[in-house]
């Protein structure tokens, strides 16, 4: 499954996600790579190692709890735990996508974006944006130029970039400087997942002014 | 990597502190590890309360100081710190002792906690990869990832003040990763090469 996967997240990325310093969007993008990437996913938990290792070695560190903390705890843990069933998706979205979608692909609601293709917003703030686009096969994703970094990965189908392929678990790193026109393979539908930390700019597809009408 | 980059300078021994850990201290180190991994499970396997309680008087002011570190005000790592450990308690049977030491997995929890309550925002996490009741991990990976966290550990202690402050500033967001890579030569390779491996063998176990 993952062996095949050519494209990853940057160094940077994975350990930002161990530190809990990256905003939300591209915290669901490393989730998701991380779940079908186990080569990604060494790394950020051994930056999770680095992050127990500090907490364990602090030589200040430790600082009492309060007197009935260990009484207010154990309070909270008189039921006996009750083991929630692992998450684990056999579906296209890996979990932490079908935490937000509220299921697999039959539960996304796609918007019409033009030329075949549609998106569904799944967070959207000040910090960056994520939505999954439905571009169907042999199409191009609209000409769209960046202002900051925009991260796209495969989940279903694949798309080609200049000369390079993208299939599933695959990521595409862009920034502002490129200027890329993806188009899906042949062979299927192509489902990503988009996340970028500035509103993108569609050249063809719709008038600028637009854009925060409609979110993208 | 942290490790690999050519332009990596070596880093600034702390000869005195090294030269005080002996191969002693090294099998101390792994037999708490080993104690620690216990008292998970047997939060895990009988709801053991003592065991939790033995977790939680070496980690909870830990976890604080933690957290007091990364900025948070002490009522705020107080709330979390209890927080995380009810935590441990419930998600005990997601713990995988081949991929993580106890510390490790704490301070996953912990930070957590900390984006939920700070940031108020989600923090979306990565499929749950475990044994299961059928497969159990190899004792063989558990022990060799016991001893990569020993060595991380000890690494880390010798340290010297200024690079171990790097870092920490690095995971409370004030410092880009680029920098630390320039100044630690942390054993990070051979940890991040047994979690593959034992994320190979997991996978393997779930086929």
């Amino acid at each position: 499954m993952s062996h095949s996967i050519q494209h990853h997240l940057s160094e940077e990325l994975l350990f930002g996600y161990s530190a809990g310093t990256l905003p939300e969007a591209f915290n669901l993008m490393v989730a998701a790579h991380i779940s079908i990437c186990d080569h990604c996913r060494a790394i950020v938990e051994s930056y999770d190692a680095l992050g127990g290792a500090l907490v364990e070695t602090a030589p200040d560190a430790p600082v009492a709890v309060g007197g009935d903390a260990l009484s207010a705890v154990l309070n909270r843990i008189s039921e006996p735990a009750k083991p929630a069933a692992p998450r684990r998706s056999k579906g296209v979205l890996p979990s932490p996508l079908q935490d937000y979608v509220g299921g697999d692909l039959e539960s996304i609601r796609w918007r019409p974006v033009g030329m075949g293709v549609r998106q569904a917003i799944l967070t959207a703030g000040a910090s960056g944006s994520a939505r999954l686009l439905y571009i169907p096969a042999g199409t191009a994703i609209p000409d769209h130029g960046h202002r900051g970094t925009e991260l796209t990965m495969v989940l279903q189908g694949a798309f080609l970039d200049e000369d390079e392929y993208f299939a599933r678990g695959d990521v595409e790193t862009a920034d502002e400087h490129v200027e890329h026109t993806p188009i899906a393979d042949v062979g299927a539908d192509c489902i990503c997942l988009a996340v970028t930390d500035a509103p993108l700019r569609f050249r063809k597809l719709v008038p600028r002014l637009l854009q925060p009408l409609l979110r993208i | 990597m942290l490790t690999t980059a050519d332009t990596i300078p070596k880093p600034v021994t702390a000869p005195a502190r090294r030269a005080a850990e002996t191969s002693d201290q090294r099998r101390d180190a792994r037999l708490t590890e080993e104690k620690w991994v216990k008292c998970v499970e047997q939060i895990r396997d009988h709801q053991d309360r003592d065991a939790f309680v033995a977790l939680f008087d070496h980690f909870a002011p830990r976890v604080k100081g933690f957290l007091i570190k990364s900025g948070a005000d002490a009522s705020m790592a107080e709330e979390c710190a209890q927080d995380v450990m009810v935590t441990l308690w419930r998600k005990a049977h997601l713990f995988d002792a081949s991929r993580a030491s106890v510390a490790t997995w704490i301070f996953t929890i912990a930070r957590n906690r900390r984006i939920d309550l700070l940031r108020k925002e989600r923090r979306p996490e990565p499929e749950d990869l475990t044994w299961g009741p059928e497969a159990e991990p190899d004792q063989a990976d558990v022990l060799a990832l016991q001893q990569e966290s020993s060595r991380l550990r000890e690494a880390m202690t010798a340290l010297p003040d200024a690079q171990r402050a790097l870092i920490e500033q690095a995971y409370f967001g004030d410092l880009s990763h680029r920098e630390i890579a320039s100044q630690t030569g942390l054993p990070l390779g051979t940890i991040k090469s047994r979690i593959r491996l034992a994320l190979d063998r997991l996978r393997h176990a779930m086929k």
